[in-house]
């Protein structure tokens, strides 16, 4: 028993000593800097959803709107990392508001937009897209006549690889993107094979080691994109697009068709009165632009806010015209 | 990514085959028919190659795969009319999501009244050593204090907070529901034979595959993260369960009856007490299941490491991705130890003197008021909520990264392609090649013969009704050219595995320096390794090889060396002074006596390299992993994704089967 009490002194005696420490050390209270904005954000915005598809051009887009509706509207923005499939699907749940940049997906569109009527247009964001066959620079520099279709089949044996089974490799990336190059292989009488990467990050390695070792790569790739402004790959020339060459998806035989790239919005947002989807509907800026801010991001390892501060700073009258 | 279908238990035990008198004759007929089957199988190839293939080319589609894709679409179009969503699934995603949200609130986010989590980074790491060291000892409490600090100087303090709420409440979900199924499983064997099917299922089924449908049903958020994380994760935990229940002795189950026990007073005073240290080891492998889904449940917006594993990505960024991947690491060790400590704590205080359990009561109080204290601090005074400093060791940790991955490449990458082309050209594209153009119903017959040969005529149906369905699902010719993949990492890991399992089985140093590095290997997301491999190897199957050979290698090397070191030393002492050399003793000693060790490896093996199937598909492996990958990103490929994640399911039985019935062979 006594020796028990004892213990119950030392144990009391240290919590007095953490209890001296705590009052001795004070500094600054939880909530009481009062200087950041948890108090005043409830606008009239309230909580804007965005998806962020997982490429580094769109987390441009998304990081500039983001940043404005948060600094200039006072929206409560939250971003939700999604592929796109996914996030289409959140427009019916009312888990996703805005898709930004949207690549043709005419699958997409037709489900959610015309059948279940759950998702809406907003308008281009200005941005091109280009989708298209890539070699990297100093293949183009040392074979001029390889950005040209027609003299494909004449280096078909450099670009063999041991996954092409004896034909040239031609490389694709993610099973997500846009893609008619089976059929533009076999309808183009290629002496290629499709190459599945499967993730985007293994094209750009692809590339990115094949300029910097002088290999023999060719594959699939799209403009704009980050990577491209660290190593500028050269398109190759495919037979031109003309308006409905693609309709029929087994007997392509022509260049992809320039994309005008779009916003997505789901119904219920485009009816909500939000000042963010004013936003999300005026939002336009160029290529250019989105390299910049993209290459802030993945080159320049810049938070996705800080870039898009950088970049809404140096260009405050694009955006005055987004939210006028 | 992990399948840890937990087999080792039961190889020793249920091993009940009597042919001992004429396994010598039988063994040696046995080799011969495999060599017959095989020396056919390449004559009607060479007769026959190129026929009936049942090649699908990458965007067609069978009518089964449409199908799948229709249910898919009227799911979505009839959530909110639907009966079983408005009273079924969408108050399970309610209950679900108020959990994570409120242990995200405790630890990781701020809630509305309170601008930072309820508890801060002092609370935290107060409590992680409290728990630690009032379930462990004070050894793992001072680890658990180091990992979780050394957390927050990365600067993924709060990322690591969302992943263990998330972590947490999966597994607080995944016991509430599998403590008391194994339990059922343990004491009824028609439950058990009903469960493990399911259980195998849940485990190899590639978790892209449930990703979309479970965010069509649960929603996009912590709900949908938590369920598939629970689906992953919540096998061990039963199987585990059920395998102590079943493993208390049925004397003392018996002995407990005779004294009028009832069956619920059996349960509960005999039967869970003394299983009680195995079910702490299933929670173990069930948080380290979970903790193994978090770059996965990232891609459905799971927040945490995960995230920042895949943002890091997108832009090749190995550096930080290797940091995010090292804090899942740490966490992953750090409850491990807690865990294994806590299933052996009670057994360690028995045997230690009783002089310090005395004290262990009055210092637990001061432990628990001490505790609150630094829970009061954290939540009170910012410099306890939020993690001082700029988290400066992570940067170093990511430039040093970058920079041993940067020499890697500039060196080493002459080297790795020689070693890449000389595999495929010599072992892979022949596999495959044998494979895939076979005709289907000879490779059927192939692996039906060798199934039946190898694992007895049980397997043999097995096999034959797995081949059966794979052919169904439509993606016969991609399973097989992912199969060729398969077993040519598997030989890989099973070399490996022989070589460093039998160096760590005879030296214990070995052992000890070794090991960490496997575990290591073993949870870092195989995502923070891809860009580098990529670099390495290129976007081809070898890539996707040498990925799961990492994954795979540490399993196979612990099973063998553990049973490297289970032969009697008095045999190995007899074969010295018999004058055998290493060499000798390694060969006719050793490994023959570790033999059921050998095929259990095998099988674990194949089962690790399987579940890396879909992460080879990112990396240029094509065949199933991608089929499974474009499932998950576009809509019309979702019902041939889904077959495709069959596909890899049926593989496994398959050759989960085999192995363990030739595993209980040999051990005869």
């Amino acid at each position: 028993m006594a020796r028990q009490a004892r213990q119950w002194k030392v144990g009391a005696a240290g919590i007095a000593v953490l209890g001296l420490t705590l009052t001795a050390c004070g500094g600054a209270k939880v909530g009481d800097s009062g200087s950041d904005s948890a108090g005043g954000s409830s606008g009239k915005c309230g909580t804007f959803n965005l998806a962020v598809n997982p490429w580094v051009g769109y987390e441009a887009d998304a990081a500039v709107v983001a940043y404005v509706a948060e600094q200039d509207l006072k929206c409560k923005v939250v971003k939700k990392d999604l592929k796109e499939e996914i996030a289409w699907q959140g427009f019916g749940t009312g888990e996703v508001d805005a898709v930004l940049e949207n690549w043709g997906h005419d699958d997409l569109k037709k489900k959610y937009i015309t059948d279940q009527k759950t998702a809406v247009d907003a308008g281009p964001t200005g941005n091109e897209g280009l989708i298209g066959w890539y070699v990297p620079p100093w293949l183009a520099k040392a074979h001029p006549d390889i950005t040209d279709w027609n003299s494909l089949n004449k280096y078909a044996a450099n670009f063999k690889t041991s996954e092409s089974g004896g034909k040239g490799q031609l490389l694709d990336g993610d099973p997500s993107y846009v893609t008619n190059d089976e059929a533009l292989v076999k309808n183009l009488k290629l002496d290629f094979k499709v190459v599945y990467a499967g993730s985007e990050t293994a094209l750009i390695q692809a590339f990115r080691k094949a300029e910097k070792n002088k290999e023999w790569v060719i594959g699939y790739f799209y403009e704009p994109q980050w990577f491209l402004s660290e190593v500028p790959l050269v398109k190759v020339k495919l037979p031109e697009y003309k308006d409905g060459c693609d309709a029929d998806a087994a007997k392509v035989a022509c260049d992809y068709p320039v994309y005008k790239l779009d916003k997505i919005v789901s119904a219920k947002f485009a009816k909500s009165g939000s000042p963010a989807y004013d936003l999300v509907k005026n939002f336009n800026w160029t290529n250019d632009d989105q390299n910049t801010v993209a290459k802030y991001i993945a080159v320049d390892k810049m938070t996705p806010e800080a870039a898009a501060k950088k970049w809404v700073e140096a260009n405050r009258d694009k955006v005055d015209a987004w939210i006028k | 990514m992990t399948v840890a279908i937990e087999k080792p238990e039961k190889t020793g035990t249920e091993t009940v085959e009597k042919t001992t008198p004429v396994a010598r004759v039988r063994k040696i007929s046995r080799s011969m028919v495999v060599a017959g089957i095989v020396v056919v199988w390449l004559l009607l190839f060479a007769v026959l190659r190129g026929k009936q293939t049942l090649s699908l080319a990458a965007a067609d589609l069978t009518d089964l795969h449409s199908w799948l894709n229709d249910v898919n679409d009227s799911i979505g179009a009839n959530r909110n009319s639907n009966p079983l969503f408005i009273y079924g699934f969408n108050e399970i995603r309610l209950v679900i999501d108020n959990l994570v949200t409120f242990i995200q609130q405790l630890i990781s986010q701020p809630s509305d009244t309170h601008p930072v989590p309820q508890i801060g980074w002092l609370g935290v790491v107060g409590i992680v050593g409290y728990v630690s060291w009032a379930v462990g000892n004070w050894r793992v409490a001072l680890l658990a204090v180091a990992g979780f600090t050394f957390l927050g100087m990365q600067g993924l303090w709060q990322e690591s907070m969302d992943t263990l709420s998330l972590t947490l409440s999966a597994v607080l979900v995944a016991l509430l529901f599998g403590i008391p199924l194994g339990v059922w499983a343990g004491l009824s064997g028609r439950v058990n034979r009903i469960v493990t099917p399911f259980l195998d299922f849940m485990q190899t089924m590639p978790t892209f595959v449930y990703l979309a449908p479970l965010t069509l049903i649960f929603l996009i958020g912590g709900a949908s993260a938590t369920i598939a994380t629970v689906i992953y994760a919540a096998p061990p935990a039963i199987r585990i369960t059920a395998h102590a229940i079943r493993s208390v002795p049925e004397t003392t189950a018996e002995a407990a009856a005779s004294l009028g026990a009832t069956r619920r007073q059996a349960l509960l005073k005999v039967l869970l007490p003394m299983s009680k240290r195995t079910v702490v080891m299933g929670i173990n492998q069930t948080i380290m299941a979970a903790l193994a889904m978090v770059t996965i449940a990232a891609l459905i917006d799971a927040p945490g490491l995960g995230k920042t594993v895949v943002q890091a990505l997108q832009s090749l960024d190995v550096g930080t991705a290797f940091n995010a991947g090292l804090a899942i690491v740490v966490m992953a060790i750090v409850l491990d130890r807690v865990t294994t400590a806590a299933s052996m704590r009670e057994e360690l205080a028995r045997k230690s003197k009783n002089r310090f359990q005395s004290w262990r009561r009055p210092l637990l109080g001061v432990g628990a008021a001490a505790t609150a204290v630094l829970v009061y601090l954290s939540h009170t005074y910012v410099w306890a909520a939020e993690f001082p400093g700029e988290g400066g060791i992570g940067s170093s940790i990511a430039s040093g990264a970058d920079t041993a991955t940067t020499w890697a490449q500039d060196n080493l990458s002459g080297l790795t392609n020689a070693f890449r082309d000389a595999i495929t050209n010599g072992l892979l594209n022949p596999f495959q090649t044998l494979l895939t153009d076979s005709p289907w119903w000879l490779v059927g017959a192939a692996l039906v013969g060798l199934g039946t040969v190898l694992g007895g005529w049980r397997a043999g149906v097995t096999t034959a009704v797995c081949v059966g369905l794979l052919v169904g699902t439509g993606v016969w010719s991609d399973g097989m050219t992912t199969l060729a993949s398969t077993i040519v990492a598997t030989i890989m890991v099973m070399v490996l595995g022989i070589v460093f399992g039998v160096w760590m089985g005879r030296s214990q140093l070995v052992d000890r320096v070794v090991r960490p590095s496997l575990d290591a290997a073993q949870v870092m997301p195989p995502f923070v390794y891809l860009v580098p491999f990529l670099a390495l190897f290129g976007a081809t199957r070898f890539t996707a090889i040498v990925a799961a050979v990492v994954y795979a290698a540490p399993v196979a090397m612990k099973i063998i060396a553990d049973g490297v070191r289970n032969v009697p030393a008095t045999t190995v002492e007899a074969a010295t002074s018999a004058g055998c050399n290493t060499w000798q003793i390694i060969t006719k000693v050793q490994l023959p006596m570790a033999r059921s060790a050998l095929t259990l490896a095998t099988n674990q093996g194949l089962i690790y390299v399987l579940s890396m199937v879909v992460v080879g598909g990112l990396v240029g492996a094509g065949a199933l992993g991608y089929d499974v990958v474009a499932g998950f990103s576009q809509g019309q490929l979702y019902g041939k994704g889904l077959a495709a994640g069959l596909a890899i399911v049926l593989l496994g039985v398959m050759f989960d089967r085999i192995t363990q019935a030739a595993a209980r062979r040999t051990s005869a």
